[in-house]
């Protein structure tokens, strides 16, 4: 499936690797139970590690390894399952997480901006189609009304700044 | 009024330059019906038995004269020539085209309105209080902070895939005209120590699995108005039920995991959050304040000659006693419209009269309208020196029947003639029994009673909460009633009880006239209003005397 990160296409540098295999010579994606399992082993070893996080597991787990994961995956089963919207936010703004965050599964063109406003850079794109539209769809909005992590400033701010400098 | 500025202009703007491109990708086939739905109802835009339905939006029941005659257009130019106003302060239509919506929407977009978040798995518009700024009951007006979470919750990304769709009604004055008992998150405007902040109640709903809200927090101090929401949120986002869509609602969360420990989870979030980028500040506030222009309040003084005059005149004095109530400002009233005329199916409205409510608010009113969750319309701002002129004018239209808060006063859902979900009829019912209790000196002397029809489990008619209530049920193929008594929207919120077996439908209009036939006969007095008697007596002798007949 194509990824595309930052808006622009890239090739996936990541295996994913099953839970009962041996880690091949690259950078990784185990699954969370390998990761609170095997946890230091994992980081000791000379590839980037990232992980797959279902969505009815508590991001907040993740606190101990947020600054050495190079990408961590959240899930969309399906586009009307929320839960990873909340799981972005609390990974970039409550954890500080700076690495790759990636949205798979059930990934479609007219969620892309939801996604990223919660903080994903990397999205994993279901329908090849999709892949054309991701910068329209990232921009096709100018004005926001609610603070996210992504700093930008929201009408109810914006409004009182433009008051002051006039 | 709230008025748009450019942010909300360009936000619109962008929105229906949106969904444009989406029915043109669904009319190209480059989107399935299942991929375009979510897409769809994020627009308001539903598909029902006959053809697509939109629903648009009317930020806390408030709407300027010149939106009213947006609607109208709309109504008249895109659908049949109506409009239907719902328990939700929105209005539907009914008969929409799918190519023609991208241009109704751009026509209700000028006029600064849309159909965002009527429908989906979203924060829906916020609900309020149709006497908001104007009922001298209430502390501040609430649709400041009605507006403040507009914003906050308008296209949310981490809140617009939630498990259902949610809810948030919000009321300041001691008695509940918004029904926030009955809301996924309820807001009770208070004053603690001088300092304005809200009751926070949560977890109640009607549909299949009815539920009271429960408080979770006495006193929330209004600048953590939007951590505190978001923190509820983001814990039912996280916990609420995906697996079944009927235990989907907060209410079920709560329920399930207990009102201590879902409130134990969300203070716990919002010690988090606080301190963060969603702390208000008075500064915050006062700037949305200063976006609602106040009326220019003429200074006048209540009881003035022409409104004394005029009460000679019976028709008048009975409409007055009925549909004006008292104004914070002196020499004011409000007004309520009534929506709900004999044989006519409650909620709906014609567009000239919405052109002629849009006229009359000009004229007399100061240029707003509100919709009330009764399905009635209501101006807010009424000049008592202009009353007598505006209830001729209202009359002209078929606009001034005085039957608020009576028996005739009808709340009922869309039910089996428009719904693909109802298991009955509501609206003929309801015509049925406005037509039984046309008499307008027998409805006064029963005096107030809300009936409220859905026409199955859904509850859009918020069966539940209405002093009689009538569920429309399927047996043999054939269109039953259940009916309720006792239950109440308002600060003592409480569901109705069965009255027994289901009624067929020829039989419904004679059951609710013997339970009202009961009532007169039991009363202590007429000021033993319906609902106390229930009260008072229990169900048993209605329930007697209701089925006795057959
Ligand atoms: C005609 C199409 C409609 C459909 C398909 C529809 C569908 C539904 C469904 C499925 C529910 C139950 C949701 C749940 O409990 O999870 C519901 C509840 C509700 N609907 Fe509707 N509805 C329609 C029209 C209306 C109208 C016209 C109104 C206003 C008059 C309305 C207001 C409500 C309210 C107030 C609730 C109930 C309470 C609650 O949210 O807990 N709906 N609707
Ligand atoms: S209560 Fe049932 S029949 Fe009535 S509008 Fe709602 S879903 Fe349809």
């Amino acid at each position: 499936m194509p990824l595309v990160k930052n808006g622009k296409p890239v090739a996936d540098a990541f295996v994913a690797v099953a839970d009962e295999d041996t880690l091949p010579d690259a950078p990784v994606l185990v699954s969370a139970t390998r990761l609170l399992a095997e946890g230091e082993a994992l980081f000791a070893r000379n590839h980037p590690v990232g992980v797959i996080w279902p969505n009815d597991k508590d991001v907040l787990l993740l606190e101990p390894f947020v600054d050495r994961l190079a990408v961590v995956a959240l899930i969309f089963p399906k586009f009307r399952d929320g839960r990873a919207y909340s799981q972005a936010r609390l990974l970039r703004e409550r954890l500080g997480f700076k690495g790759e965050l990636r949205a798979t599964g059930n990934v479609l063109r007219d969620q892309f901006l939801l996604m990223v406003r919660c903080g994903f850079d990397a999205l994993e794109i279901v329908k090849e189609g999709d892949v054309a539209a991701v910068e329209k769809e990232i921009h096709s909005y100018s004005v926001f009304y609610q603070p996210t992590g992504d700093g930008r400033p929201v009408p109810l701010r914006a409004r009182l700044a433009a008051a002051r400098g006039a | 009024m709230y008025i748009y500025d450019e942010f909300d202009r360009t936000f619109l703007q962008e929105r229906v330059d949106e969904f444009r491109d989406q029915v043109k990708r669904r009319l190209d086939g480059e989107l399935n019906e299942e991929e375009f739905k979510p897409l769809r109802l994020m627009n308001g835009v539903y598909l029902q038995l006959h053809a697509y339905m939109l629903r648009i939006a009317i930020p806390y029941g408030t709407l300027s004269s010149d939106q009213m005659r947006a609607l109208a257009h709309v109504a008249r130019r895109y659908d049949r020539g109506y409009g239907h106003f719902t328990t939700r302060q929105n209005i539907q239509f009914n008969w929409i085209k799918l190519e023609e919506l991208p241009d109704a929407m751009a026509d209700l977009a000028r006029a600064g309105m849309h159909g965002l978040q009527t429908s989906g798995n979203c924060i829906r518009n916020t609900t309020t209080d149709q006497w908001a700024n104007a009922t001298p009951e209430e502390i501040e007006d609430p649709r400041l902070y009605a507006e403040i979470i507009r914003q906050w919750s308008t296209l949310h990304p981490e809140f617009t895939y939630l498990p259902r769709k949610f809810k948030i009604a919000i009321t300041a004055a001691k008695h509940d005209r918004a029904a926030i008992r009955v809301h996924d998150i309820g807001l009770r405007l208070h004053r603690k120590d001088g300092v304005t902040g809200f009751e926070v109640i949560v977890g109640g709903g009607l549909g299949r699995t009815p539920f009271v809200g429960k408080t979770i927090r006495e006193f929330l101090p209004r600048h953590d108005l939007l951590s505190y929401l978001e923190a509820i949120l983001r814990t039912y986002n996280a916990g609420g039920r995906r697996d079944n869509i009927y235990k989907a609602r907060i209410k079920i969360q709560v329920h399930e995991i207990g009102t201590e420990e879902f409130t134990r989870r969300v203070e716990a979030e919002w010690a988090q959050i606080k301190d963060g980028a969603l702390a208000l500040d008075d500064a915050a506030i006062d700037a949305i304040r200063a976006h609602f222009k106040e009326p220019d309040f003429e200074a006048l003084t209540d009881g003035p000659a022409e409104l004394e005059a005029a009460k000679t005149n019976p028709d008048f004095a009975r409409w007055y006693a009925n549909s004006v109530a008292p104004h914070r400002k002196g020499g004011h009233a409000i007004v309520t419209i009534s929506l709900k005329p004999v044989g006519a199916p409650p909620g709906d409205a014609t567009a000239d009269q919405m052109d002629a409510v849009a006229d009359l608010a000009d004229q007399y009113a100061y240029g707003e309208i509100r919709v009330a969750h009764e399905q009635n319309l209501t101006l807010p701002h009424v000049r008592q020196k202009d009353l007598f002129t505006l209830w001729q004018a209202l009359d002209a239209q078929g606009l001034a029947t005085p039957n608020i808060g009576l028996i005739s006063d009808i709340i009922a859902c869309p039910g089996l003639d428009y719904c693909a979900l109802a298991n009955a009829r509501s609206i003929p019912l309801a015509q049925d029994l406005t037509k039984r209790f046309a008499d307008l000196d027998r409805i006064a002397d029963i005096g107030r009673v809300h009936l409220n029809i859905s026409g199955c489990i859904n509850a859009c008619g918020h069966h539940h909460v209405g002093h009689i209530g009538i569920l429309g049920v399927e047996k043999q193929d054939q269109e039953f009633y259940q009916i309720t008594l006792g239950g109440k929207a308002n600060h003592k919120a409480k569901l109705g009880e069965l009255l027994g077996p289901a009624v067929p439908e020829n039989e419904v209009v004679n059951v609710v006239e013997r339970i009202l036939d009961t009532y007169v006969e039991l009363r202590t007095s007429k000021q033993e209003t319906f609902i106390a008697a229930v009260q008072r007596l229990g169900i048993e002798p209605f329930k007697e005397r209701a089925y006795a007949a057959r």
